[in-house]
């Protein structure tokens, strides 16, 4: 298959690729993204440093307390590169590699980890503190794994599985290219969030649903090849077989008693990944077609954030609608578009309201129908709440039906 | 036989050659495929999108 030019995602053709007079303000900042994978370096310098064990716990308090802080002192930054140079931009090899490097250090660092949970060094306590720490790199590398993933080239497919490896989440990459960009900011989507779910309603329905769904989706494109899903050539197995290695591998090195350990890391890891799918669509909706078909995603059906610091970490991740609009676009030209829905704060600051539901649906809800001109019934609802939602926000009187692409009248 | 590009992200389908890691045998026609098939690579775009963009010759 050839991939040549059209659209405005896989920017390709049309504009020349020479180097241009603008420079990248952010250029060097990406290599910042690095500092995820040593988060447990960190912890261990900082523990060795001051003799203290409470900074085994340095993940979680780089995401609560050094992202959000850093996002304070870097502000807010709506630059987008000029249109002339995006060809040019996405050509650049460097901003790969800035991806790449990630997975290496990630290794070394959940090797790091296991080598000291079966050292017998560390308090129970610390031992816990040191796999959150390792789960909160191993979650944003499935960030990472996210930008990788979504290229054609089959290198960066490669590295995404094994980022994705110590997550145990491999079956991401299909259902999330194939599933989730498809069925984006609409019913079926187990990875969308709806208005007035919280996100301990939302975990296991995205865990679930986006599991079983990857199934489905890899079984059935081999079905059309006449192959059974059970083979190597299915992407979910594939991608498993590296987990099984590398969990097979730690515990044969280190001993079974890393097991509770790893286990800790894992549901940290996607479960920081789950806690952001439930920021980024929550209560946005496709409206339906007369056709019956959804219309297009586009940038009106995501949330964004544009605090700079937390965007060069999750490489631009919260310029989602332009993610979502050409989902092959790489991080470093992704924009920024006045008129999307903004979030009042940076992912981090939105998983700490997402763990407390009700300050989640007072911050969030009202957001969501301003979005809708006050017309909460083209807002994806969850069922449960759909009637009184309405009673509550007043929108339209078709109670309990679905949106349609009615005009809008409000 | 012609070939249709995703008019999202430019991937290619030709008719002719088929798309073995679809399960697409060669000569399957796009207008054959599964109504829930979408662009493999954008995800953002279906069959029903995909734009003609070359007539192969008749043989």
């Amino acid at each position: 298959m050839s991939a040549t030019t059209a659209g405005h995602g896989a920017i390709d053709d049309g504009i020349q690729a020479v180097a241009p007079d603008w420079t990248d303000g952010k250029r060097y900042a990406w290599l910042l993204g690095l500092v995820v994978p040593m988060i447990p370096f960190i912890a261990w310098g900082l523990v060795e440093l001051t003799g203290l064990d409470v900074f085994w716990w340095f993940g979680p308090a780089f995401i609560f307390g050094v992202m959000p802080l850093l996002d304070q002192l870097g502000g807010n930054d709506t630059s987008n590169p000029p249109e002339a140079v995006i060809k040019w931009l996405e050509n650049d090899h460097y901003y790969r590699w800035c991806t790449y490097l990630f997975i290496p250090i990630q290794y070394a660092a959940t090797i790091f980890a296991a080598y000291m949970f079966a050292s017998g060094d560390l308090s129970t306590i610390a031992a816990i503190g040191l796999a959150v720490s390792l789960g909160t790199t191993n979650g944003i590398a499935i960030a990472n794994a996210h930008e990788l993933g979504h290229k054609r080239e089959s290198v960066e497919k490669w590295l995404a599985r094994i980022a994705l490896a110590p997550s145990l989440y491999g079956h991401f990459m299909i259902e999330h290219n194939r599933g989730h960009h498809v069925r984006v900011s609409t019913p079926e989507d187990p990875a969308s969030s709806r208005m007035g779910e919280s996100f301990y309603r939302f975990l296991p329905r995205t865990i679930i649903g986006s599991l079983t769904s990857a199934w489905h989706l890899e079984a059935s494109r081999l079905r059309r090849a006449g192959k059974s899903p059970f083979t190597l050539k299915n992407d979910i197995i594939n991608a498993w077989a590296l987990s099984v290695v590398l969990w097979g591998g730690l515990l044969i090195a280190f001993g079974p008693g890393i097991l509770p350990y790893l286990l800790i890391q894992g549901v940290i890891a996607f479960s920081l990944l789950e806690v952001v799918n439930y920021i980024e669509h929550y209560g946005l909706l496709r409206q339906k077609l007369e056709d019956g078909r959804y219309e297009r995603c586009r940038p009106e059906h995501s949330w964004n954030a544009n605090l700079v610091a937390s965007n060069v970490f999750l490489y631009h991740l919260q310029r989602h609608s332009d993610h979502h609009a050409h989902p092959l676009r790489r991080y470093q030209v992704l924009r920024h578009f006045d008129d999307a829905p903004n979030l009042p704060t940076g992912y981090a600051g939105m998983i700490v309201l997402a763990m407390i539901p009700p300050l989640y649906f007072r911050v969030m809800n009202r957001r969501v129908v301003e979005h809708y001109d006050g017309d909460v019934t083209k807002a994806n609802i969850n069922p449960p709440v759909r009637d009184r939602y309405l009673r509550k926000f007043g929108g339209g009187s078709k109670g309990g039906s679905t949106p349609s692409a009615t005009p809008s009248a409000a | 036989m012609a070939k249709y590009q995703c008019p999202e992200c430019g991937r290619i389908y030709d008719e002719d050659a088929g798309d073995a890691r679809e399960g697409f045998d060669p000569g399957t026609k796009i207008s054959e495929f599964p109504a829930d098939w979408t662009c493999p690579d954008c995800g953002v775009r279906d069959a029903v999108d995909y734009v003609k963009v070359e007539e192969a010759p008749a043989g």
